[in-house]
Order: structure tokens, then sequence, then C-alpha cells
């Protein structure tokens, strides 16, 4: 779509403090790029200012000051119905904690993730029918979250963030709750869609797991080091 | 394809989705405010079904006893009803007895011994009335041994019945030789105790003598009531007729009244029975209310991640909102359709059980819409907590 030059995330000088006395400073000057088809691993110790990070990146926070362009379009002056439609349209979110829904089935899940696009139901089953296979777990569709691995319910979220066709996919610490197996699994899964040129953006604290990303960013006390 | 927000139907669904997770949860939420409208339907519906029933019931029954006065002011100044005043009123139609009454004012205990007894018990005051022999059919009365009548009245006769109340307190019990009563030094002959009235149920605790009698030992001047028994359903207009007939001229000086007849007594107190119901069931519904709100507000904190989650897919404040107030509306809605239900079917059970034809009110079909209405109410506050939860946060706990 766009040249390969535009930035699908750009941070600007981007700073967080939260209100106290003092006020602390979670995120300081971070300048950050991602381009399109990346597959980059931010990473950094508990408490780097990493999860903040994601936050700002995934517009569920702003920052303090700096800018932050997603796709090119300034997140930082626009209001929050527009925020939100773009975390709906663009962003695809994988949390360690799955965050799937129990009482609703996996392709009930995975569909989900184009509700508040206002995509047709049948075109959301539809969807989600075409990435459950694509995660190979075509076959339980019909189960309830419970009944599934830890690695398979990743997978399931995996899914589900790519319902909207996002642009970038952010991934925090997908592995936290797996074993190495299971981990491993997710990380190949990362490392194929970004080959058919998916972006991903993940966080981590385990070197082991940054490895498998194409490039690492290192995160130290709310600052980007190079 | 994508309009960039959600489908106004998608998020009714999700709803929808949300409260069937939890069956059980669901059925007890609702249960509160189900009883609550169940008890006003059926309270409702069993005074339409009833009224019908009650008023057929109980005209038949009804006032059938009209009591005339004196207008108390006026009598103080002396006025009395005219002599021939129970031959007036017998020319109203539908008059079907009467006579007069009035209660004599005597100081004197009523005795059967001019005895000084100092361990007697003293002798009892009674009430002594005035009646013509009229007021004894009037009342229906039932007497032992035999009442006075147009003789008696005719020589003024020192003669009296005793109540049965009034008998039992003066040991009066056997009329054979003509038993004496005392009233100050006035001796009179007791020839009957009336046993039953059917109102003006003081006759039996009194001594009852005849007007003339009353006239020369005790002063009497006039009567001062009168009692008619009027046909079913003539009380009403005979009391709207009678101080015309009586006192042509100045009818003012005649009250008449008819007694609430059984039928407005038992209106009267299903009206209070009914009212009190449907209290009840108010304050069901809004404890039901309540609970609904009490349930969505915890529903709101167990589902923080997944409120969480849904705004990082994209749902706005408004969105979640929308879903959680939809979640309650549907509890209010549901628990409405399952009270309303409930409710007919009490009254129609009630309906058939006593043969009354069961008569529904159509404006019942709306009480589902106040189940809905309680259920927006209840969850405005949840809804509101779950639009202002900040996503950052509401997705770190789990």
């Amino acid at each position: 779509m766009n040249a390969a030059s535009s930035p699908v995330i750009a941070l600007r000088a981007v700073g967080r403090s939260f209100a106290g006395n003092p006020p602390v400073d979670i995120l300081r000057s971070v300048d950050l790029r991602v381009d399109r088809g990346e597959f980059v691993a931010i990473v950094g110790p508990s408490g780097s200012g990493k999860s903040t990070l994601l936050n700002i990146l995934g517009l569920l926070d702003s920052p303090t000051t700096g800018r932050y362009l997603l796709d090119g379009i300034d997140t930082t002056t626009i209001s929050h119905r527009r925020r939100a439609r773009l975390r709906a349209a663009r962003l695809g979110f994988v949390f360690q904690a799955f965050h799937l829904l129990p009482h609703l089935t996996v392709a009930e899940n995975v569909s989900l993730g184009g509700l508040y696009l206002g995509l047709p139901a049948r075109e959301r089953a539809r969807r989600a029918d075409r990435l459950l296979d694509r995660v190979g777990l075509g076959h339980r569709r019909r189960a309830r979250p419970r009944t599934l691995s830890g690695g398979e319910r990743q997978r399931v979220a995996i899914a589900r963030s790519l319902v909207a066709g996002p642009s970038v996919l952010l991934a925090d610490e997908p592995t936290g709750n797996l074993d190495s197996v299971s981990a491993d699994a997710v990380l190949s899964l990362f490392s194929e869609l970004h080959a058919e040129g998916v972006t991903v953006a993940m966080i981590t604290h385990d070197p082991g797991v940054a490895a498998r990303a194409h490039r690492r960013v290192r995160i130290v006390d709310g600052q980007v080091l190079r | 394809m994508s309009r960039g927000r959600a489908r106004p139907g998608s998020i009714l669904g999700e709803a929808m989705a949300g409260i069937s997770a939890r069956p059980g949860r669901l059925a007890l939420t609702m249960l509160g405010e189900a009883l609550g409208l169940a008890a006003l339907v059926a309270t409702v519906g069993l005074a339409s079904t009833a009224s019908g029933q009650v008023s057929d019931h109980f005209d038949r029954a009804s006032a059938d006893r009209v009591t005339v006065q004196v207008e108390p002011s006026r009598a103080e100044r002396g006025a009395r009803l005219p002599r021939d005043a129970e031959r007036l009123v017998q020319r109203l139609e539908g008059v079907e007895a009467a006579g007069t009454l009035t209660r004599l004012e005597v100081s004197d205990p009523v005795g059967t011994v001019r005895l000084l007894d100092p361990q007697a018990p003293p002798d009892p005051m009674l009430p002594v009335l005035a009646a013509s022999p009229g007021l004894l059919d009037a009342v229906d009365a039932r007497v032992a041994g035999r009442r006075y009548d147009a003789g008696h009245v005719a020589r003024a006769d020192p003669v009296a019945l005793l109540g049965a109340g009034a008998a039992r307190r003066l040991g009066v019990t056997e009329l054979s030789h003509g038993p004496a009563i005392w009233i100050g030094d006035r001796a009179l002959t007791v020839i009957g105790i009336i046993e039953e009235v059917d109102g003006r149920g003081e006759l039996l605790d009194s001594v009852v003598l005849p007007e003339t009698t009353a006239a020369q030992q005790f002063g009497w001047q006039g009567a001062l009531s009168m009692q008619l028994d009027v046909a079913p359903q003539a009380a009403e207009t005979i009391a709207r007729q009678a101080p015309l007939a009586i006192a042509p001229q100045d009818p003012s000086v005649v009250n008449a009244a008819a007694p609430p007849s059984d039928a407005q007594l038992r209106d009267r107190v299903q009206g209070d029975v009914s009212s009190l119901l449907v209290l009840l069931g108010l304050v069901a519904l809004i404890a039901g209310g309540v609970g609904i709100a009490n349930i969505m507000l915890l529903s709101v904190m167990e589902r923080i991640g997944e409120i969480g989650l849904r705004r990082a897919l994209g749902a706005t404040r408004g969105d979640l909102m929308t879903q959680f107030l939809a979640e309650s509306a549907l509890v209010g809605l549901l628990g409405g359709i399952v009270g309303t239900s409930l409710g007919f079917v009490t009254s129609m059970v009630v309906a058939l059980s006593r043969d009354w034809t069961p008569r529904l009110d159509p404006l019942l079909l709306a009480a589902p819409v106040a189940g809905l209405v309680v259920g927006v109410l209840a969850g405005a506050f949840p809804a509101w907590r779950a639009g202002s939860l900040e996503p950052a946060e509401a997705l770190r706990t789990l």
C-alpha cells in the first residue's frame, strides 16, 4: 500500500509522566520507528516502562509529551472516538493473559475482532473461520476457551487480533503464560505471519523470546538504548 | 462493508450473550423484580375481575335501613319530629316499616326492688328509650313475652320492654309473674324482652317504653329520631326524600342517612387491602431493581478484563455503556415478562377457583415495559462504571 519507507509506527520524543509528588517520569523522550513488515521486539527489565510504551502504542494511553504517528496519522490530537476507531481498524492486540471470553465459543471469540469495526456478523464469522484455519485450530471453532491448552488459547487470540486486518500486531509478553513448547509454537506463528507481511511489535523481558524477532529495541529506565 | 463503528444490533447481541453466560445468576437476579411485578399484576388483575363480582354479589344484600334524626342543634332548641312523622314517611315508595325512637334524659338508676340493701351492688344506669310500636317492626325485633300495642299506648300504661342485655343486668329472666322495675320512684311492668334486633343495637341494653308513658312520666315531648325499614336498594333514594316528606316547610331540620351498605364497606376494605398489596408490590419491585443494580455492578467488576479487551478491540466508552445498559434492561424486561405471566396466572387461578369470570385489564400488558424501565434505571450506574474504566488499567487486571 504505502511506500516501504513510510513507518507504521513513529514515536517522536514521547514522554509519559504520572501525577504524584514528585511526578514520576515513566518514559523520557522515546523515539521509535517501526516500518511496514517489520518484526520488532521491545526488550527491557520489569519497571523499565515497556508496558507504558505498549499502552501508548496501542492507543490505550496518551503520551504526556511528544507525538505518536500511526500510519502517518497524528494520534495525539484526535478525539477518543477516533482513537477507538483506529484501535478497531489498525491495531491488533495479543495479551499475555489471552483475554478470551469464557462464555463464547472459539469462533465467536475470534469474530469479536471485527465487532467494533462494524463488520456484519456473517463477514466476521467468515473471517474467523478462515483465520482459525490459518492458526491451525479450525477443528476447535465450536469449543469453549476453557477446554483449550494455553498455546491454543494464544493462537485463538492471535486469530482474533487479525480479523480487522490491522496495520500492526501488538503483542505484550505473548509467551509469558506458556510452557516452552507452546511458546515456541506461538513464536513460530509470529514468524510465519511476519513472512506473510504482517507487522509485529512484541514486548518481552525474555532475551530468548526477543531473539526470534528481526530487530530488538532495548528500553531501560524509560529510555530507548541504541 | 465496515462502518467504522459497531452495529447497534451486534451490541445487543453481545448483551444477550453476556447475560446468558450465567443462566442461574440471571434467574435469581430477575426473580425479585418478577415477584414484585407479579404481585402488582395479580392485585390489579384481581381487582378488575372482582369489582364486577363484588357489586353483583352485594347489591342484593345492600342497605335496607334508613335513619332519620332531628338536627342536633335544632333539637337543643326544642325541635322534634312531627307526631305524624311515621305516617308521613310511610307514604314514600319503598318504606316497609317505620318507627320513632327517643332517648330520654333520665338521671335515676334502674332497679328491680325498692329496698335499701347496703351490700347489694348499686342499681345500674341504663338508657331509657321511648319507642313507637312500629319501631320494633322497623328493626325486625324478636321479642320474648309480648310487645306493647296500640291499647297500651292509648292508655299510657306503665309497661316496658327490656333489652336482653339490660334484662341480664337487672336479673330479669321470668316474665310470667309480671316483674316490675323502678326508675327512680316510677314503677314499670316488664312485659317482654327484646332478644334480637337488626340495627339500633342499643335497644338491647336499654329499657324501652311507649311514647305516651314516656310523655306522662318522663316529660317526653316528641320523637327525636326514626328508623325505617326499606325495600332493597331504595335506601339512598328514601334518605334523600325523607326530610322533605317529614318537614316540607323546613327539610333541613331533619337529617336522614343510609348507613354504609355491606357492599360499600366491603369495597372499602377491599380497596384498603388492594392498595396495601400494590404498595408491597412496588416495594418488591424497587428491591428487585436494587438487586439488579447490585448484580450488574458485581458483573462489571468481574468483567474488568473483558471491558479492557473490548476497549482494545475498538469499543468506545459509549459502546460499553450501551452494552451493560442493554444487559440490565434485558434482565429487567425478562423479569417483567416472567412477573407479568406469574401475575396473570395467579389472578386467573384465583378467579376460576371462585367461579368468577376472569377479566384482565389490557393495560397490564404494559407491565413488562415497567420491568424494562426498572432494568434501565438499575443499570445506569453500573453501565457508567463500565464505560469509565481506563482500558490500560482494566487490561492489567484479570
